[in-house]
């Protein structure tokens, strides 16, 4: 293949994938901040900081697939252009070593040598080119709160020639006065229209036919992850395209690939609980003997077997309790309350087969 | 010669028995160079490692198959010394990080680092990324995931990472964001005997279908169990005619034992034997969890039916306990305290409420 050169001397430079085969996520990053979906407060105070080249220091957060990393990558591309990107901008995350005297070292050298602008890149465009360098620390939320401490004195040491940008999930992790010396920037769930046009943009540039139905079923299993929902949309295109001749991706095969529980499951075991469920669907009526006891038990055992995710599971169920037309407000609220338990438990690694007939056995209390 | 499980394994995405589907699905995934990372979470003995071994051949062809296992050496902050075994091809590698313990971050950040920063140097090599598969996803430790994070997405040009894990409840959610998720089920009990009578025919013989539903009914969905249990009773009896039993792990007895000593007396005596007991059992390794489930669960078998729901919400409640604590018989312990009072206050109307 031609792209598996041996590599003469040095190795293949970065920019030399092929990007038909980068997956999607990647290939589809945002280049600059208008492509950034969504998020319009954030990109319009953004846009502003590339005309008056200043810029305060950054704190980004919100969950996962928003936009965080893409976006100060973006920032920062736009602001020194390809030349100037590596030694103005330092990214360091979790994944580096992060002890706050090797973070110290690195900030040390890297603010050292003041930046000399040089506007015009080689590609012929001019660009800003602030007399400041970027510091991305991605993932801060995973630092200790002594190297956060820490990161307070350094960022008062160089204040004059840096900028940082902290990203991270959990904004509750970052101490006080470290967020307060940031503007907060927060990235939101992607709504449903910025989601479905970027999806659509990027299905029609991969000549991906999918059709609005398959849209929503994106969307809605993805939760306003952009990058799970990009993620979904290239398997299942794979899978469309493999089988012969192509068949077009269908919104179940969207539910399979996103680890949905199939109606009929839910429904059946909302059942076994003693939930009425509407007949419309498909639910395995067999009789089975035993106390109730051994149903729930069963019902729980198998659903187990069956691998499906816990939270995915218990999730799909508290919806249907929740909006259940007939259930009295006081029992969904006795539900809700094991709900919540529930998902405590499991982030704290609980076993989840004793969490979901733990939850199981006390919707069936709440309701008989 | 090795175990009939090992010899048996299918090798190939098209010898996989069940899930046809879920094997189509990988294979077409596998066909395109933009192989994303994936997470293949199931229950225990569902086939996921076959799968992801599956898979890997799919990708690269027969060289996965030239395996080698080193001991690698890495050093924590710390200065001490970690010693993680590596299975690896020249196309993947295989790690278990929970082999390091706290240290996993160590071992996933070093390790990463170097794979990531080398090329694929073979020329024949059909894809140009290396796969890490790391085994035991969901007991990596929260600085270990948030780790991985930006590594994945960062070097994804020069690496895949394959995660293979139970349950997904204990992975965070910005990794779960960066993977496909491929849930392989336990096989129902048709796909079990289909597997059964293949390894069967595959020594030479033929399963009868009465040893093979019990061998089902034991085994629980677990394949492995199943194909294990199957070589054993062959050995036991060479007819497999008769009225065969599997025996049960000795652990298993053991903690049946433990769930028989609770109903029986509810004093402070008995608990003390059952302590004794329940270190019997953690000094071989079973792990705490287990051991609280399957005691459970013949305790609630034994106990009238307004008691079950309350022995089980008493389980999960201490299950949690014992993973946020240290010492886990305390928990265990505690457990069988609440059980018996629970058990005491139903037969003789003694309140015991103050107890609590
Ligand atoms: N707002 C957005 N507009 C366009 N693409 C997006 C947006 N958000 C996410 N994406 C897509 O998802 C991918 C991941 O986004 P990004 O790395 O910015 O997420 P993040 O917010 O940093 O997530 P994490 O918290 O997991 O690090 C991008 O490569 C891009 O393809
Ligand atoms: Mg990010």
């Amino acid at each position: 293949m031609s792209f598996f050169q041996v590599p003469s001397g040095k190795p293949a430079q970065k920019h030399a994938v092929d990007p038909a085969l980068q997956p999607w996520v990647e290939k589809y990053r945002p280049k600059t901040i208008d492509d950034v979906s969504s998020q319009e407060h954030t990109m319009a105070v953004l846009r502003k900081t590339l005309t008056s080249t200043n810029l305060p220091h950054m704190l980004f957060y919100g969950p996962p697939g928003t936009g965080k990393t893409s976006t100060i990558l973006a920032l920062s591309r736009q602001l020194f252009g390809p030349d100037n990107f590596r030694n103005r901008v330092l990214e360091l995350n979790a994944s580096d070593e992060r002890g706050i005297k090797v973070v110290r070292e690195k900030i040390k050298n890297f603010a050292r040598q003041t930046p000399r602008a040089q506007a015009v890149g080689s590609d012929g465009k001019t660009y800003p080119c602030p007399p400041y360098k970027i510091i991305i620390l991605d993932e801060a939320d995973s630092m200790t709160q002594d190297a956060q401490g820490a990161l307070r004195r350094i960022m008062e040491t160089y204040a004059r020639i840096t900028r940082f940008c902290l990203v991270c999930n959990y904004v509750t992790r970052i101490i006080e006065p470290l967020a307060s010396r940031c503007s907060k920037f927060r990235f939101t769930p992607l709504d449903t229209s910025s989601a479905g046009s970027r999806l659509s943009m990027i299905a029609t540039a991969e000549h991906v036919q999918i059709d609005p139905l398959v849209l929503d079923a994106l969307i809605g299993t993805s939760g306003g992850d952009l990058r799970r929902a990009i993620t979904y949309l290239q398997s299942a295109s794979r899978l469309a395209a493999s089988t012969n001749p192509p068949t077009p991706i269908t919104p179940s095969d969207i539910q399979e690939i996103a680890g949905v529980v199939p109606d009929a499951v839910i429904a059946s075991l909302a059942k076994t609980l003693g939930i009425d469920v509407a007949t419309a669907m498909d639910v395995d009526d067999k009789p089975t003997s035993g106390s109730n006891f051994e149903k729930i038990q069963k019902a729980v055992k198998h659903l187990i077997r069956e691998g499906y995710s816990a939270s995915q599971t218990l999730s799909q169920l508290h919806d249907l309790v929740v909006l259940h037309p007939t259930l009295t407000a006081r029992q969904k609220s006795r539900c809700a309350l094991v709900f919540a338990e529930a998902d405590k438990a499991l982030c704290d690694g609980a076993d989840e087969e004793l969490w979901i007939l733990e939850v199981a056995l006390r919707i069936h209390k709440a309701i008989s | 010669m090795s175990l009939w499980v090992d010899h048996y394994r299918p090798r190939s995405l098209d010898e996989l028995h069940y899930h046809k589907h879920l094997s189509s699905r990988l294979r077409s995934l596998a066909a395109s160079g933009d192989f994303p990372h994936m997470l293949f979470y199931g229950p225990p003995g569902a086939g996921k490692k076959t799968r992801i071994s599956c898979t890997l051949k799919e990708l690269f062809g027969p060289g996965v198959d030239k395996l080698k296992v080193d001991q690698r050496v890495f050093l924590t902050q710390s200065k001490r010394k970690i010693e993680v075994n590596i299975v690896q091809s020249n196309f993947h590698l295989e790690i278990t990080p929970s082999e390091a313990g706290n240290y996993d971050r160590t071992v996933i950040q070093e390790l990463l680092k170097e794979i990531a920063q080398t090329q694929q140097v073979d020329l024949s090599a059909k894809q140009r990324f290396k796969v890490v598969v790391i085994n035991e996803a969901d007991s990596l430790s929260r600085d270990a995931q948030a780790a991985l994070r930006r590594t994945m997405e960062k070097y994804m040009t020069n690496m895949r990472i394959i995660l293979c894990a139970n349950s997904t409840s204990r992975l965070i959610a910005p990794i779960k964001s960066r993977c496909l998720l491929i849930r392989v089920a336990a096989p129902d009990p048709d796909e079990m005997r289909g597997v059964l009578g293949y390894v069967a025919k595959s020594v030479g013989f033929d399963l009868p279908p009465d040893p093979a539903d019990k061998i089902i009914e034991d085994s629980n969905g677990n394949m492995r169990k199943a194909i294990l249990v199957l070589e054993a009773l062959k050995m036991q009896s060479p007819d497999l005619t008769g009225n065969i039993t599997i025996a049960k792990p000795d652990w298993e007895t053991y903690c049946h034992k433990v769930a028989d000593l609770i109903v029986q007396e509810q004093t402070p005596a008995r608990v003390m034997e059952v302590r004794t007991k329940f270190y019997e059992l953690l000094s071989h390794c079973i792990p705490p969890t287990v051991i609280l489930k399957t005691v459970a669960e013949r305790v609630v078998e034994r106990v009238d039916e307004s008691l079950k729901a309350d022995i089980m919400h008493w389980a999960a409640f201490y299950e949690v306990r014992m993973r946020l604590g240290n010492k886990k018989i305390f928990h265990l312990e505690a457990w069988v305290v609440k059980v018996m009072s629970l058990y005491k206050q139903f037969f003789y109307g003694i309140d015991l409420t103050d107890f609590d």
